[in-house]
């Protein structure tokens, strides 16, 4: 009898066993908006490769100190002097679907992105003339022109590898049901409320996957968003505002994690497009560099931002591999700008600051307006929602405009469109022949200390003319429950599953 | 009641014509171009391109009116530049979520405004009118957003007994469910009860005053009947045509609430897409939420006849 019993008790305890070591374990992760299509070759936000980032693997990847690796990839090399890219692919990958990841799918990917109607990827990789197959594993890209940002176009959404057999089934409804080679697969999307994401068990690198199911929960609010995470409703949450770390700080049981971004933030100047451009601060780089030196950086920091973010002067931020060291970020001098308001004949210029109609935008605005009338600077400021800024901007219905960029790993992304003649993000129309001269070149080289020289080059130009006034660099706080363990953050934003564990 | 009801069908569909024309010229006047604002960051100029003629926003507006209202009539409401989803699922997927959280705040608003107007109308000039009445005022000066961070901090943060936000379908679970339904449908039905308190009151008091409330009271009947058999039924009829009327309202979107709760219906859905210039989505949207308080209308039309033996006659 007495037998029975241990044995049944035995029993018991081996299936209560079994129930928790099966246990589902979920990890919920607030966004701080809602992605738009899943489809790598369309999707256009920043926050959608955060969901990326666990469903499609890319060619390459970067480390959190900017070096690109492969992931799909194993290895790379530079041929025909340069205009040959080929590229070895790892062996054994499947897709969520169980179709291989072998060269022809990243054929059909890559033609994919330049070829698909509205893609926004066509431009990312636009130097690719042709890629073919050289076998089952390797692949070579034939480039119009030497183009070294291609490396880390390929770390992004453009390096992305979709299943051709899914993409052919669902063509532009791909995004609806999306299948890469990523270690989560998708499961549902509910719009505004919740993208479910399953570990893909043949994930070629499933060692590092130890959560079972992520959730992402678009919650724009970032009050709303810290509340969450306090009352265990989500388990980890980005974009953090730096006004809530203290509350996050005070909860013993909630985590911490910072890193720099690699967009910035800043002021563009309309320099010649349209009659906006034909006032002081458009016309004479003086006034322009009047501005910047009336504002005093790391109080902005420190009064809006508790001196959680990074003062900056350039397009990438200090600690960036491609910041010119010798062109510090300036410090507050109003004597200087106010000499050289004198020399540029105008004591007290004026004109109009449009700036995004959120809180923190309105409040760098209120700063720097206060900052520059030390100077003798009159700024109105123009809140103004975004989608219309955005056409003002284009269309040059604006004199300074308060604008920010993500950023792009390589530095080329960071600058070339924004400042080089006739680029698309080139709002104040600026255009300098020997800024372009060095840009151009920084493109054609792959020797990073090469490019730093043309990147220097052409910082020197660009913080004379300032067509941009950088103010800040933003760090990427991230904050989250005790029970999440191996998170590395990555100065590109995205939260990267591998590694993350539920205690 | 018949020649009634099928003249007020009748009305539905001019009226509707009217309403697409309205919002779609609405929708014309907001700043921004649509193309540049979903072609992303990159502003990717063939990207741009490609966006204006697929959604033919390079064609004049007569034309875009033409197809849009073309599609309606086929069942098609379009499609959402931003995330590639027909509009149409896009409305069935959100119309339950605001339904349910429409009809769980007007229940709030009926279990607290209704019974606290007939006792402040019972009890007038009284301390427990005065209670009732600095009750509604409350209700109406409470922003409902300031409201429901309170609610988040003391259920969701302090206390752990409910969830902060988020959305859990019925089906799925109807615990959670009503769980995620709790603190918003109250920061809405509060609002709303402080108003039908104050109109029951109204009706109330000027009911209580009537003859037949006199001749019944005179009859011996229990002072409860007389409230509730003979006065409160009476009193009910702008009672009802205010709950029709909020329940329309609700349905197009409790869009503060829903920002602070993440509740994924109507509200939310219009407000990320006007930002987002997804004019499609918000044309769509606009016309379903405008059918809906038209019928409702109705619905309360011809609750009126339910309610009031006189309008039968």
């Amino acid at each position: 009898m007495k037998g029975i019993k241990v044995a049944v008790f035995a029993g018991a305890m081996l299936a209560a066993s079994a129930g928790i070591a099966s246990a589902e374990t979920t990890l919920k992760i607030g966004l701080a908006e809602d992605p738009d299509i899943l489809d790598p070759t369309l999707a256009r936000t920043f926050v959608g490769r955060i969901v990326f980032a666990s469903l499609c693997d890319k060619l390459f990847d970067i480390t959190p100190d900017l070096k690109i690796v492969g992931q799909l990839a194993t290895g790379y090399k530079w041929v025909d002097d340069n205009k040959g890219l080929v590229i070895t692919l790892r062996t054994g990958v499947q897709f969520q679907d169980g179709e291989p990841m072998n060269a022809a799918a990243v054929k059909y990917s890559l033609n994919r992105h330049l070829t698909m109607q509205g893609s926004t990827r066509k431009g990312e990789i636009a130097s690719v003339q042709s890629i073919d197959v050289v076998d089952d594993h390797t692949v070579k890209l034939t480039l119009s022109a030497p183009f070294s940002p291609l490396l880390a176009a390929l770390a992004d959404r453009a390096g992305m590898i979709v299943s051709p057999k899914a993409a052919e089934a669902l063509g532009d409804k791909f995004g609806t049901a999306p299948v890469c080679a990523g270690p989560y697969k998708f499961v549902e999307r509910v719009a505004q409320d919740r993208i479910v994401v399953a570990k893909f068990d043949n994930y070629w690198d499933k060692g590092k996957v130890h959560v079972d199911k992520i959730v992402f929960q678009p919650i724009p609010d970032n009050a709303v968003r810290v509340a969450n995470l306090r009352s265990g409703g989500l388990d980890f949450i980005e974009r953090v505002a730096p006004t809530d770390l203290a509350q996050i700080k005070g909860d013993g049981k909630l985590k911490v994690t910072t890193i720099g971004e690699i967009g910035y933030q800043g002021i563009t100047v309309n320099v010649d497009n349209g009659p906006q451009s034909k006032n002081p601060l458009g016309q004479n780089a003086r006034i322009r560099q009047a501005l910047s030196l009336s504002i005093d950086r790391a109080a902005l920091n420190q009064a809006i931002f508790n001196g959680e973010y990074i003062p900056g002067n350039q397009w990438v931020g200090p600690s960036n591999p491609y910041y010119a060291k010798g062109l510090p970020v300036p410090q507050r001098d109003i004597a200087k700008a106010k000499a050289l308001l004198k020399e540029a004949g105008v004591e007290h210029p004026s004109f109009t600051l449009m700036v995004p109609n959120n809180t923190e935008a309105q409040q760098v605005g209120q700063i720097v307006q206060s900052m520059a009338a030390e100077a003798g600077f009159d700024i109105k400021l123009q809140a103004t929602e975004f989608a219309s800024s955005l056409k003002l901007a284009t269309e040059g219905q604006m004199q300074a405009f308060q604008i920010g960029w993500s950023g792009r790993v390589d530095p080329d992304g960071n600058i070339y469109n924004f400042v080089a003649c006739g680029a698309p993000l080139n709002d104040g129309h600026y255009c300098n022949a020997d800024v372009d001269k060095e840009l151009k070149a920084a493109r054609a080289i792959d020797d990073p200390a090469e490019r730093l020289k043309h990147y220097t080059a052409a910082a020197e130009i660009l913080l004379k003319d300032l067509p941009i006034i950088y103010l800040y660099h933003r760090q990427w706080i991230y904050a989250y429950n005790t029970k999440v363990e191996g998170f590395t953050p990555y100065p590109d934003g995205l939260i990267r599953p591998q590694g993350l564990m539920l205690k | 009641m018949l020649t009634y009801l099928i003249r007020r069908i009748a009305i539905i569909i001019p009226t509707l014509f009217f309403v697409s024309i309205i919002i779609f010229g609405l929708q014309q006047l907001l700043p921004g171009d649509p193309a540049l604002a979903l072609a992303g960051e990159e502003r990717d100029p063939q990207v741009i391109a490609f966006l204006r003629h697929k959604y033919h926003l390079d064609e004049p507006l007569p034309v875009r009116y033409e197809l849009w209202l073309g599609g309606v009539l086929r069942g098609d409401l379009g499609e959402s530049i931003r995330i590639n989803k027909p509009v149409l699922d896009l409305v069935l997927e959100k119309l339950p979520v605001t339904a349910e959280l429409a009809g769980m705040a007007i229940l709030v608003a009926l279990f607290i405004g209704i019974p606290a107007g007939v006792i402040s109308a019972v009890k007038n000039g009284t301390f427990i009118d005065y209670g009732a009445n600095v009750f509604a005022l409350w209700g109406l000066s409470t922003p409902n957003f300031w409201l429901g961070f309170l609610l988040i901090l003391l259920f969701s943060v302090d206390l752990g007994v409910l969830p902060a936000s988020g959305f859990v379908p019925p089906g799925e679970d109807l615990g959670k469910n009503l769980a995620t339904l709790v603190m918003p449908a109250f920061v809405l039905g509060n609002a709303i009860a402080a108003v039908m308190m104050r109109h029951t009151r109204s009706a109330m008091l000027q009911v209580l005053s009537a003859d037949y409330v006199r001749t019944a009271r005179a009859k011996g009947l229990e002072e409860r009947t007389v409230v509730l058999k003979h006065g409160l039924r009476n009193a009910l009829i702008p009672v009802v045509t205010l709950g029709a009327l909020e329940f329309g309202q609700l349905l197009s979107g409790a869009v503060l609430t829903e920002q602070v709760f993440t509740i994924p219906g109507f509200g939310k859905l219009i407000v990320d897409a006007v930002f987002n210039r997804d004019y499609a989505v918000v044309q769509g949207v606009v016309l379903c939420t405008a059918t809906a308080y038209i019928v409702l209308n109705l619905c309360a039309d011809i609750a009126y006849f339910l309610v009031n033996p006189r309008l039968r006659a």
